[in-house]
């Protein structure tokens, strides 16, 4: 196969994953656009296979790690939880930003097989554009593995840090720019090639560990915007198209999803990444003095009769509820109240889950319908008209103090505003404040009936009770 | 404005988008044609930058309810890096670069594998009423 005719394959293969993507704009495109990125994929194989000058045996070799990885990951993908589905995306990220790494390195060993040189006389241009796919790809390496423990819980969620963090983190950054200036000036030297990757490696570390479990959502998005970065930096270095183009398309795409996160929670990505928040320190700020209110408490019974009596019910999960895996039950519920004439809806909030719509698949694992879920721009004027708002594991994307008290650490943060509604069902297991440390003072008001428990068993209970 | 304003540009956007890719189709149909075996830095940046806004706008045309299998097929494609990986491990080379090449062709295949996989068991979930 000719030079021209191979790279006219990549275009074809980058076209079909820009269709992939173009396809998620809805549910019903979402599954041929999959369709069209594993043709894609397929194509870009097959065309490096056909590009000729393969010895047979390495051939076998390839697809010999091809069965190898396919296999680890056709099983990680059907074993896998949805509620653990941040992991597995984490994972995935860590595993592009090695694979990264490993191609720059096997690209300094065989120049000649990417056109860049011969060894110890690489271009100039591919000596830069291979380190920073190096680098990029190793800190992606570490902060995902970061991101995966923490998310895992393997690691403990709350902020790591230190003294003079922030300056540790700026020197290694200019270390690992110094070590590339250097590396490109010696032509390719192994040793500082090991360097940066050592340097990158420590940094990725370091930059994750002092944002909290609860920012997990920003990281994800962020690691998957510098896994795109780091496959453009290799395509350039290897000179594909599909690479280079996939790249851009994967570095925008995790960069638009930070944006969006870090919009629902009203704080920059500089103030994300400088970590930190929902560590002790900031527990204590804006607190409204709730002390000596009471709240209304009620039953399953209680909650049960309400919603009968209700002609709109909406139901705002959180991640609380994935955590009580409430989804099938909360469902069930719903199917009831619908039997009955109730009308039913759900709400999420952008930065509802532990990654960008983690809450839109566990609700459409329980099989409720993407039709009755929406998102908080879509529902948001229509709480005032709902009889019923049933809360669910979720607490400050409901707090009125981010629109009300500008002392509030959350206060700016986008809500729903639930307190709108006739009545709230507040379920929760205590009267413990969310991951922010604030107090809501939604507890305290008269139109809002706490259901003590755990989301799941409180849920099933109230299943029964509207059986009956 | 109002979410049939916003669905109209978004619509705009993704047919703008559209004619961008078809474009830089276009474009790089012809360069491909022309360009000698080792591309010129400029010609991919070219590239780089018009498939950024591409991404720019394709990406904002997603519906928010499917922004994870969003990440999990983005993880899928860019595996695509896989193609470097094989030409690392098949063609003539140091040890080391076939032994580095080898790690990286299982490493992009547990996420092509497992990124695909998983994106289409999401998306078979979603159903209307």
């Amino acid at each position: 196969m000719n030079q021209s005719l191979t790279s006219f394959a990549y275009l074809v293969a980058a076209v079909l994953f820009i269709l992939a993507l173009r396809g998620l704009s809805h549910p019903t495109t979402s599954r041929q656009g999959n369709k069209f990125g594993i043709v894609g994929m397929l194509i870009a194989i097959l065309a490096t296979f056909a590009h000729g000058g393969m010895n047979f045996g390495w051939m076998l070799v390839i697809l010999l790690g091809m069965a190898i990885g396919g296999g680890i990951g056709l099983v990680a993908a059907q074993k896998i939880k949805m509620t653990a589905l941040p992991q597995l995306v984490a994972a995935f990220h860590s595993l592009v930003g090695l694979a990264a790494v490993f191609v720059a390195a096997s690209a300094l060993n065989a120049p000649q097989s990417f056109g860049i040189g011969t060894p110890h006389h690489i271009h100039l241009e591919s000596l830069i554009e291979m380190s920073l796919g190096l680098a990029i790809g190793a800190i992606t390496f570490t902060g995902s593995l970061i991101a995966f423990a923490k998310l895992q819980a393997l690691m403990k969620g709350t902020p790591i840090t230190f003294r003079g963090q922030h300056q540790l983190n700026a020197a290694l950054g200019i270390l690992i720019v110094v070590l590339v200036v250097l590396f490109v000036a010696s032509g390719g030297s192994a040793i500082l090639f090991t360097l940066i990757a050592l340097t990158a490696l420590a940094l990725g570390f370091l930059l994750i560990i002092p944002i909290g479990g609860a920012d997990m959502p920003v990281v994800v998005s962020m690691l998957n915007s510098y896994s795109g970065w780091a496959a453009s930096g290799i395509g350039f270095t290897i000179g594909n198209l599909a690479l280079i183009v996939t790249g851009a398309l994967v570095g925008s795409s995790g960069a638009i999803l930070s944006y969006i996160m870090c919009k629902g929670m009203n704080r920059s990505i500089i103030n994300v990444i400088a970590g930190g928040f929902g560590s002790s320190g900031d527990a204590a700020v804006g607190a409204t003095n709730n002390e000596g209110k009471a709240v209304k408490i009620g039953s399953a019974d209680d909650a049960a009769f309400i919603m009968k009596n209700a002609s709109k019910v909406i139901v705002v999960p959180g991640y609380g509820m994935a955590v009580a895996q409430a989804q099938h039950a909360l469902r069930e519920m719903g199917d009831i109240l619908k039997e009955d004439g109730v009308e039913v809806k759900y709400a999420i909030h952008p930065v509802a889950g532990r990654m960008p719509g983690h809450m839109n698949v566990l609700l459409a694992e329980a099989s409720v319908p993407y039709d009755e879920v929406f998102e908080l721009e879509q529902i948001n004027n229509e709480f005032s008209t709902a009889d019923v708002v049933y809360v669910i594991g979720a607490n400050d994307v409901t707090n009125p103090a981010a629109k009300s008290n500008p002392a509030s650490p959350i206060f700016g943060m986008p809500i729903l505003e639930v307190d709108k509604a006739k009545t709230v069902l507040f379920v929760k297991r205590s009267m413990a404040s969310g991951y922010a440390g604030v107090d809501n003072e939604l507890f305290f008001r008269d139109n809002t009936m706490m259901l003590f428990g755990d989301a799941k068993k409180m849920t099933e209970e109230i299943v029964q009770a509207l059986g009956d | 404005m109002t979410p049939a304003d916003l669905a109209a540009q978004a619509a705009n956007l993704a047919h703008q988008a559209s004619t961008l890719a078809q474009n830089a189709a276009g474009v790089a149909a012809v360069a491909a044609a022309h360009a000698p075996p080792a591309a010129p830095f400029i010609f991919l940046f070219s590239i780089f930058v018009l498939a950024v806004f591409v991404g720019y706008y394709v990406v904002w045309s997603v519906t928010p309810a499917l922004h994870s299998p969003l990440m999990a097929v983005t993880n899928a494609i860019s595996s695509v890096i896989i193609v470097g990986a094989m030409l690392a491990t098949g063609l003539k080379g140091s040890m080391l670069a076939h032994l580095f090449g080898f790690i990286a062709v299982t490493l992009a295949s547990i996420n092509i594998f497992g990124g695909f996989a998983v994106t289409n068991r999401m998306l078979a979930m979603f159903k209307k009423k």
